[in-house]
């Protein structure tokens, strides 16, 4: 199904946002504003985007440590984001969670793992919860490749498949674990074929091409949404940094040509801005985004640097729902 | 109150029946669990209620978190307690962290059942007593009942709770009875330890399955005209320590009994607090039963020495009254009152 003008807009907004988002981390980081590592999400949006526009607002997604594409695609206020970045009070997490784990609940996202697979049983338990509640929500889950190597992973899509869960299980492959190339470490280079094992429909799409990941999700969705089961969908992906900012790694382990051909040809916000071009849309309304996707993050960025800091007494808040002490 | 006599293993049934009849929320998943769905023993219950998992432990105990976050309170059945190590990184990555690295968007009423076995030949891969590993991961509460009553209302109040709890059977409990209270509301509350049996001069702190051997112990003890008070910790996290503070405050000494091995147990943390808190009380040193540290044999030959028993638990509480009696009252206590130990600390 393809996207009516207004939600083309809409997820051209949402994949400038993740963009201008991680575009201005380095800066925040040099700065000493942003403590730890980040992972950023350039070159997933369309992945990222493709897949939330396929999901409604109740649907549950779960996140990775490359955890700040998530949100933004699913929709979430970008200051609380910038401020957990910041580690102020005001963060999405209260400055509890960090970048690894940027989740936002009011958009639906349950976790952000930074333990590779974690989510998956999350989705998957998500999936089951909405079955017993009998609600028609479906559950997305996000992971990487690298993932795909837990046995977690294979678990879940198995219980998934048996208990036929609304879950669409979505692979952003960006052909890296890390540092270590998805084709020295997977005995065949396609995740979802692995799906083949488990009787359900296993997809490869595009991961650069918003369209086609939201039609191929889309129907993943709606087959979830009839009981029919989960899906499992690869998106070829890739990313355009190294595996984190901020962190000791040694980097430059991919042919910088390699890296400089996907940045030149393969930019998921180039190829989706030539389609909403060739769809009628015009230069002037894409710039407008543009720039209010530029001031959207800078407006985040003012909110983040002029939040408090948690307060040291406050380290014990959030441990427990019902911290019961012990009676004297 | 009207009450009904009750196996702990029946009292863990029964717990597990009132709560799913009272909360739709309420599911159980694990492995083999159909055995009591389909014989009836939970009642009539939606097939949606009871899922009958594969093996596959670290899979369905993060699809009960994931359940959990969404609005449901389930219970997932471990069996073993020494597969919990399958289970562990969803239950300590995710279980334990999430409400804190969410910032508290997020509540994780979920319940970790699992049976201790031992003293019963399976050998060191089905033996395992694993609570202290738990004890040391913020988040999460660790419970260890070790009576029918107790076993049925705090099994109840953690499946209440919001959030994450891990509850430690002893199988070598589940065939002792008594009378149960019938009252579908009965609850005993997380977080506070039992006084078993009051005494004068020494207060012998049980973990878990130890409290028969404790009191027998002090039984034992009575004999011998030595006045023991046995604690029934019932609650490992949050660790009632004042209920124990106060006991050797009365008493001055400290025998504190666990099953787990002695490294970093329970048995370590409990003589951790006392000698931190209570140091000026003490009237002799603190003694620790436990199970040595080596892995738990096949032959029950081998096997059954290991764990703490009444006579163990005997021999070290009369170390501890005699140990006290012999130094003509041990003198931590007059050295702290006498102000030498305040002297001493302007000195340094």
């Amino acid at each position: 199904m393809t996207l009516q003008a207004d939600r083309r807009r809409e997820a051209y907004r949402r994949m400038l946002a993740i963009r201008a988002f991680e575009q201005a981390l380095p800066r925040c980081i040099a700065a000493g504003e942003i403590p730890g590592a980040v992972h950023s999400s350039i070159g997933h949006e369309a992945a990222l985007v493709g897949a939330c526009m396929a999901l409604r607002d109740d649907d549950y997604i779960t996140g990775t440590h490359r955890s700040h594409g998530h949100p933004i695609a699913k929709g979430a206020r970008l200051a609380p984001l910038m401020a957990e970045l910041m580690g102020r009070e005001t963060g999405i997490c209260k400055g509890r969670g960090g970048s690894m784990h940027l989740a936002d609940t009011s958009v639906g996202i349950i976790g952000e793992s930074a333990i590779v697979g974690g989510g998956i049983p999350l989705a998957t338990g998500a999936g089951l919860s909405a079955l017993v509640r009998g609600t028609d929500q479906v559950s997305l889950c996000f992971f990487g490749d690298g993932a795909s190597n837990q046995g977690v992973f294979h678990e879940c899509l198995n219980m998934a498949a048996v208990w036929k869960l609304p879950v669409v299980f979505f692979c952003e492959n960006n052909l890296y674990a890390a540092t270590t190339p998805a084709l020295s470490t997977h005995a065949q280079p396609d995740v979802a074929k692995r799906a083949a094992g488990y009787d359900i429909p296993g997809v490869i799409v595009d991961g650069q091409d918003l369209e086609a990941v939201h039609e191929t999700t889309h129907a993943a969705v709606a087959r979830a949404r009839r009981g029919e089961g989960p899906s499992l969908i690869e998106a070829k992906t890739y990313r355009f940094d190294e595996h984190a900012i901020g962190i000791f790694m040694p980097s430059h382990c991919r042919a910088a040509e390699e890296v400089e051909r996907y940045r030149a040809s393969r930019d998921p916000l180039a190829l989706y801005r030539e389609h909403l071009l060739r769809a009628g849309h015009g230069d002037f309304e894409l710039s407008g985004l543009e720039r209010e996707a530029e001031s959207a993050v800078a407006e985040a960025v003012d909110f983040a640097r002029k939040s408090p800091h948690p307060d040291p007494a406050s380290v014990f808040d959030h441990l427990y729902s019902n911290p019961i002490g012990c009676v004297a | 109150m009207s009450t009904v006599e009750l196996t702990y293993l029946n009292a863990i049934l029964e717990a597990e029946k009132e709560e799913m009849q009272r909360d739709p929320r309420v599911i159980l998943i694990g492995e083999d669990i159909a055995l009591y769905s389909a014989s009836g023993a939970l009642g009539k219950l939606d097939p949606r209620r009871t899922w009958n998992a594969p093996i596959s432990e670290l899979g369905f105990s993060g699809m009960a978190i994931g359940a959990a976050i969404t609005g449901l309170r389930p219970i997932v059945d471990l069996t073993i307690a020494s597969f919990v190590y399958l289970a562990s990184d969803q239950i300590i990555n995710q279980a334990a962290k999430l409400r804190y690295v969410t910032g508290g968007q997020v509540r994780v009423p979920v319940v970790f059942r699992m049976s201790m076995w031992h003293n019963g030949a399976n050998a060191a891969q089905h033996s395992d007593r694993p609570y202290p590993m738990f004890m040391n991961v913020p988040g999460l509460k660790v419970i260890a009942p070790a009576t029918p009553s107790d076993m049925k209302g705090m099994l109840k109040s953690a499946i209440r709770d919001d959030d994450p709890v891990i509850v430690f059977e002893d199988n070598d409990l589940w065939g002792r009875k008594e009378a149960v209270p019938a009252d579908p509301d009965f609850l005993v509350p997380l977080g506070k330890a039992a006084v078993r049996c009051e005494g004068t001069d020494v207060s012998i702190v049980s973990v878990a399955g130890c409290l028969p051997h404790a009191l027998a112990a002090a039984g034992q003890l009575a004999r011998e005209d030595i006045s023991a008070e046995v604690i029934d910790v019932r609650s490992l996290v949050p660790l009632d320590a004042a209920t124990i503070l106060a006991s050797v405050a009365k008493t001055g000494r400290l025998v504190v009994v666990d099953y787990a091995h002695r490294t970093a147990g329970a048995a370590a943390e409990i003589a951790a607090i006392v000698a931190e808190e209570a140091f000026a009380e003490l009237r002799a040193p603190i003694q620790r039963v436990t199970t040595p540290d080596v892995q738990i044999p096949f032959s029950p030959k081998l096997e059954r020495p290991l764990y703490p028993n009444k006579d163990k638990i005997t021999a070290a509480a009369r170390k501890a009254v005699l140990s006290g009696e012999e130094r003509g009252s041990w003198p931590v206590k007059s050295y702290f009152r006498s102000g030498a130990w305040e002297s001493t600390k302007a000195r340094s």
